[in-house]
């Protein structure tokens, strides 16, 4: 008997010491940054800044038609980023051919992520123009989906960001019919409504979605409007056409696009 | 559930969404809003009865009721099956979301189950206090139950049964008329959707509902009356064919209506809807919905209702009709719901989509769900014994004999 008291007094001295060593190494950890968890610089100015309030953000997301060179880096990016499932797509780009009668062709196999490095082929006339237009979250002013949930699921920051509780979506699909732009998929893993965010985890962290942060050409412009340095409130404010898509909708996106062609829907 | 590429018909120039393959809202989808509108449907017949005085109705009376409640019962089946998460379908039925037309359905759908239920245990309770008192075992505290433990069968207590009866009949129309309005809403309230978003579909929805709901009510009485060996009542035969006939009628008008609209208007999304109705929707609109199950259907009501035939051509050719116009009705909601997904909101391209039989929203899922009210009606019919004319409800027409 008295060897098992033994036995049970050593296990707690044990018990003891594992805990005290556990508690003051995860102490030490919390005051010693670790590099893993260290961030990349600032992307988006002040964002990091102890006096940055996010709800006085405006933020804008502009798309050059006119740069875009269709090489499918951002839906790779946005792909990894989200380990988007496969035949689902938060961000695509479109290649646009027209011919020099007028015929209009447009295509987008799996979402460009390969990048447009052949030409379209099988055209019935000589090509007069071709252009790209990468698709994404257009971050309605009125948003039809936050309008439409039935869950509240999806709804509006005060940042300006539609988001989707994946925890509260019960996966009823209305808000992929109710979106005029069909950014919205039901996500196959986890049977929720899913769409692009603007990388909104990086964006509060001072960092660019990451469509934009790996476009080579600058297609992809992300900034703050109530910040009169950006690039968007710049190009926003210039001379440039500038236009949205399917302004009818009364959605009012705060998704731009530099030189949109009347071609694209 | 994905939809495959129309392909050759639309062509080179043809270009889909990538996200616009999956065609989200399935067969189970257009089972929802046909469902509401037998609900409403039959039970409008029963208060064509009760309160607008339609006494050739009352054979039919009592089963309407029953059969309103049947297909209540299962109406949120088809779509807890469809949601991504059935296991959060509660969050619908108990979130305030005053924006979405989906959420409002919750609460009425609540409360029409409510009033819907009160009704009959009001209009049955001198029956099942009839039943408790002969009844033994476990059916005695059901019936006591059921009879909202009263046995009070006095007249003062059965007046006071009546007027809240007609109070909550008076409820229920409206209600049962937004019920299935709402569901249209919620197809004609989505912008995106150049198909559904038309003022014009609730007033569809509703006028169809009648047309199926007194049509599921004609059919399976007369195949009820037929395995009994019994022969229908031909004063509901005669008026149920007028009243299915006016029904059609506005149905089918405000149905071409719609199209026609489209077609004359013709703002932007004409192109598109016109490749859709010539395309993919040429065969299940033009061929199955208007041309063999509206227009013969038309014209058959039309001649019997016009024309005085023998009992022994109403009692076949009115419940042909009725099943025909069943089928029409479920044609135009898959035609909206099915339909309206086939267009890309490329404008563009439009693709197919064929329901498989074993998939989870597929075709054995759905005949099982439309099957289960029949058996939920077979039980009812253990319980409140409403075929029987030895045992009355209490509660007759406003100007009938009372308790009779």
């Amino acid at each position: 008997m008295s060897s098992f008291r033994d036995k049970m007094g050593m296990d707690r001295r044990t018990f003891v010491k594992k805990v005290l060593s556990g508690a003051i190494g995860g102490s030490l950890l919390l005051v010693i940054p670790a590099g893993a968890t260290e961030l990349p610089p600032e992307q988006i100015p002040g964002m990091r800044s102890e006096k940055s309030t996010f709800t006085q953000r405006r933020f804008a997301f502009i798309v050059d038609i006119t740069r875009c060179i269709g090489c499918g880096s951002c839906c790779v990016a946005d792909k990894h980023e989200f380990q988007v499932p496969d035949g689902y797509y938060r961000t695509w780009v479109e290649r646009y051919v027209i011919d020099v009668e007028d015929g209009v062709y447009v295509d987008s196999p799996d979402g460009g992520l390969e990048g447009y490095v052949e030409p379209r082929k099988g055209l019935p006339h000589p090509v007069r123009d071709t252009f790209f237009v990468p698709k994404l979250c257009n971050m309605c002013e009125k948003p039809s989906c936050v309008q439409v949930c039935p869950v509240n699921a999806t709804f509006k920051t005060k940042d300006g960001f539609i988001l989707v509780d994946h925890d509260r979506c019960v996966g009823c699909a209305y808000c992929i019919q109710g979106c005029p732009y069909s950014v919205r998929f039901l996500n196959p893993k986890t049977k929720t409504a899913d769409k692009c965010t603007w990388c909104y985890h990086r964006v509060r962290k001072g960092l660019l979605p990451a469509c934009v942060n790996v476009c080579p050409v600058q297609a992809r412009r992300f900034g703050d409007l109530n910040d009169k340095t950006s690039d968007v409130y710049k190009i926003l404010r210039g001379h440039d056409v500038i236009s949205v898509l399917k302004p009818d909708m009364g959605n009012k996106p705060s998704l731009h696009y530099l030189g949109l062609r009347r071609e694209v829907v | 559930m994905d939809a495959s590429h129309a392909g050759p018909l639309t062509g080179l120039a043809s270009y889909i969404f990538p996200n616009d393959y999956h065609v989200h809202w399935s067969l189970m989808i257009v089972l929802y809003p046909y469902i509401s509108g037998l609900i409403a449907g039959s039970f409008i017949i029963f208060a064509l009865y009760h309160i607008f005085k339609i006494k050739d109705f009352k054979p039919v009376a009592n089963y309407a009721l029953m059969f309103s409640l049947a297909f209540t019962a299962i109406m949120g089946l088809p779509v807890i099956n469809h949601l991504g998460r059935p296991d959060r379908a509660i969050n619908m039925m108990i979130t305030p979301s005053p924006t979405s037309a989906m959420a409002g359905g919750g609460f009425l759908f609540n409360i029409y189950g409510l009033i819907l239920t009160l009704i009959i245990l009001l209009y049955f309770r001198p029956v099942l206090v009839e039943l408790k008192n002969a009844a033994q075992g476990i059916f005695r505290p059901l019936y006591g139950l059921l009879s909202l433990g009263s046995d009070n069968l006095s007249e003062k207590s059965l007046n006071l049964d009546r007027k809240i009866i007609r109070i909550l009949v008076l409820i229920g129309i409206p209600l049962a008329s937004i019920l299935t309005s709402y569901v249209g809403f919620i197809f004609g309230g989505t912008k995106a959707n150049p198909l559904w978003t038309t003022p014009l579909m609730p007033v569809i929805f509703l006028l169809s509902a009648c047309v199926s709901g007194l049509s599921g009510i004609i059919l399976t009485y007369s195949l009820i009356k037929l395995i009994k060996g019994e022969e229908p009542d031909e004063a509901f035969l005669r008026t149920g064919t007028k009243f299915l006939w006016g029904f059609f009628i506005f149905a089918f008008a405000f149905e071409m209506l719609e199209f026609v609209s489209h077609a004359y208007l013709a703002k932007h999304h004409w192109e598109t809807l016109e490749s859709l109705f010539w395309g993919p929707l040429y065969e299940s609109y033009w061929v199955a919905q208007v041309m063999i199950f509206s227009v013969p259907p038309f014209i058959l009501l039309g001649i019997l209702s016009l024309v005085r035939v023998k009992a022994g051509v109403l009692k076949i050719v009115t419940p042909l009709c009725s099943l025909m116009l069943l089928v029409q009705v479920f044609l135009m909601r898959w035609n909206v719901v099915i339909g309206g997904q086939l267009m890309s909101k490329s404008e563009r391209g439009s693709v197919y989509y064929h329901p498989e039989w074993l998939e989870k929203e597929g075709l054995l899922p759905a005949i099982i769900i439309m099957l289960l009210p029949f058996a939920i009606l077979f039980i009812l019919s253990r319980i409140f014994p409403f075929w029987e004319d030895r045992i009355k409800p209490g509660i007759e027409a406003p100007d009938s004999n009372p308790g009779a």
